[in-house]
């Protein structure tokens, strides 16, 4: 199977059986039945209101399910929570929290630490490692109210490195930040998936979603589809995703154009 | 001017108080420390939460629980009490969660109904039988730190224990004769302020990480909705213990002033910890001789200190203070932020 399937046997990072999610009785996902091969980089693509930020919460056991379940290799997600990382949203958070960037990177090193142990020498240098990564080392004294957007998001990517968990879920990393941090996260995205880890990224943005991401999540309230990019960056199946906005079909047309 | 303001006395309104009325002043000092940094520590993470509210909603909804223990039981003493308040607090929580969820009504407003609701219960309650149980609604309303070193607590020591104890500093203010003699309430005070610290030491990581990203916390393992449940029960018992003192109402003031204050001066959580148990020794002692110098109203006396430290911090603050804007305006020089002057200009 994958290059880095040295266990066969382990049951897939990710697993969702007939997944149905409402909000005030307004069904958000509906009959979600997919399974998540290891090693793989996930785009998560599809219009506004489409359920992606609510597969990921699901995903993570953070909503209640109406039907259906999830299982994260194999189990429960409660038995598995501590193999997820997770970077939410970069606006979910208040930024005026009175801890440095340091410390913020740190918080991934928290599920690898028992009850009243403080990060040890280790659990820092892990930390620097990770801010290093994403070129944030300079800032790790900073309060994080004085970092940019871009910054902000590689101080969450840092945070979730520093997890060191097998599957990350990202809400829209690429969100709002400069062209620097958009690479820099690219290429972590590719470090993460080459040493055998399962990444789900929500993205809002076609035209970099084929270049991105090596299998694509078509996501509509329903799964449209989920396969390899090649397979599934098609103008029928992106249509049938992003309904009849013509604005964004115009942008998949030229999209699916340059590609071919 | 004269009339309302009596003549300041320096021997009489500061050194006296700690010569000849130690006694009662250590109590009633102590106390006001102890309510502070309880309350104070805890107000933190209301603050971080954006929560402020909600301790206010707790405070006012254990008066139900007090009604309703009153009711059950005809008696009030400290167990009943903190289970009254204990059972009040989690059920505020519980009400405001509940209506926020299965209605459309926005957290602030469910908060604005919960605790109002439970307030009018417990006035119901209480008013019902006032007669069998004593209550002093004032009291619970804005508190009499005055009374606090009335109650006594007596141990009989043997004689040669109480000569040991005699050689303790200010054991005049403990010891009588061979009796350990000491104000229960700040006793139960103390324990209570060195819970909370303890609590937030252990759980500093949990707290931390759960007030910052509930969903992060979630995935390291941490469930945030316990943590949340935990401090509002701690809040509970707090405000329980602290209220008889300063009251429901300066409660709210004890819980976010210190925290509030400490956040002006220090963006690093450790130290903002820190600044909160100063503030509530500082505002304390200032509130104690304002107290004696106006012949006021000590718990108000407190909040007024406490919101003079404020006001201080405000005006004083390195990075956020109005005397550091002002200078930082007259020195203005623009220069780019590092930021854009690193990267090359836009094209367009």
């Amino acid at each position: 199977m994958s290059a880095h399937g040295t266990n066969e046997t382990e049951p897939p990072p990710l697993e969702f059986h007939d997944l149905t999610v409402a909000y005030h009785k307004r069904p958000v996902l509906w009959g979600i039945d997919l399974e998540i091969p290891k090693g793989q980089l996930v785009g998560i693509i599809g219009p506004n209101g489409a359920g992606k930020s609510t597969l990921i919460k699901a995903a993570m056991g953070l909503l209640p399910l109406n039907s259906g379940w999830v299982k994260v290799f194999g189990e429960p997600i409660k038995k598995n929570i501590k193999r997820v990382g997770y970077v939410p949203q970069r606006e979910s958070v208040d930024w005026d929290f009175p801890v440095s960037v340091m410390d913020v990177v740190l918080m991934g090193r928290y599920g690898h630490l028992g009850l009243m142990r403080r990060p040890s020498k280790k659990d820092r240098d892990i930390a620097r490692d990770c801010l290093e990564k994403v070129k944030m080392l300079p800032y790790a004294n900073r309060q994080i109210s004085n970092l940019s957007g871009g910054q902000q998001q590689r101080v969450f990517l840092a945070r979730a490195l520093a997890q060191e968990s097998d599957i990350y879920f990202m809400d829209e990393p690429f969100a709002g930040v400069d062209a620097a941090t958009e690479s820099a996260i690219v290429t972590i995205l590719h470090e993460l998936k080459a040493k055998g880890k399962t990444l789900l990224v929500v993205h809002h943005d076609l035209p970099t979603a084929k270049e991105y991401f090596d299998s694509l999540l078509l996501l509509n309230m329903r799964v449209v589809a989920f396969g390899p990019t090649e397979e599934v960056f098609k103008y029928d199946l992106l249509q049938s995703t992003y309904g009849g906005r013509l604005t964004i079909l115009s942008e998949v047309a030229e999209a699916v154009r340059e590609k071919s | 001017m004269n009339e309302l303001l009596p003549a300041f006395e320096w021997q009489q309104h500061v050194i006296a108080p700690w010569t000849t009325g130690i006694k009662s002043t250590l109590w009633i000092v102590l106390m006001g420390f102890f309510v502070a940094t309880a309350c104070g520590l805890l107000g933190n993470y209301l603050i971080l939460r954006r929560m402020a509210l909600v301790g206010d909603a707790i405070s006012h909804s254990v008066l139900a629980g007090i009604g309703v223990a009153v009711v059950l039981t005809l008696q009030l003493d400290t167990p009943t009490l903190f289970i009254a308040a204990l059972a009040a607090g989690l059920a505020t929580t519980l009400i405001i969660e509940i209506i926020h969820r299965y209605t459309r009504v926005k957290q602030d407003a469910a908060i604005g109904i919960a605790f109002t609701s439970l307030f009018a219960i417990g006035v119901i309650l209480i008013s019902m039988k006032s007669g069998k149980v004593h209550i002093d609604t004032e009291c619970v309303l804005y508190g009499e730190v005055a009374l606090v070193p009335l109650e006594k607590f007596k141990l009989s020591l043997s004689p040669a224990l109480a000569g040991a104890v005699d050689k303790l500093p200010m054991s005049e203010v403990y010891l009588r004769g061979n009796d350990l003699v000491m104000a229960p309430d700040v006793i139960r005070m103390g324990f209570v302020a060195l819970a909370v610290a303890l609590l937030v030491w252990i759980f500093y990581k949990e707290l931390l990480v759960s007030s910052f990203d509930p969903a992060l916390a979630f995935s390291l393992g941490i469930n945030a909705t316990v943590v949340h449940y935990a401090l509002m029960a701690l809040l509970s018992v707090v405000v329980v213990s602290a209220f008889e003192s300063v009251g429901a109402i300066l409660v709210v003031a004890m819980l976010i002033l210190p925290g509030a204050t400490a956040h002006l001066l220090s963006a690093r959580l450790p130290v903002i910890l820190a600044l909160t148990v100063l503030h509530a020794a500082l505002g304390t002692l200032l509130g104690f001789h304002l107290a004696t110098w106006l012949n006021c109203s000590i718990a108000g006396a407190f909040v007024v200190a406490g919101m003079g430290l404020f006001l201080l911090a405000w005006l004083l603050s390195p990075h956020d203070g109005l005397l550091a804007h002002w200078h930082r305006r007259r020195n203005l020089k623009l220069e780019p932020p590092e930021e854009i002057s690193s990267t090359p200009p836009a094209g367009n």
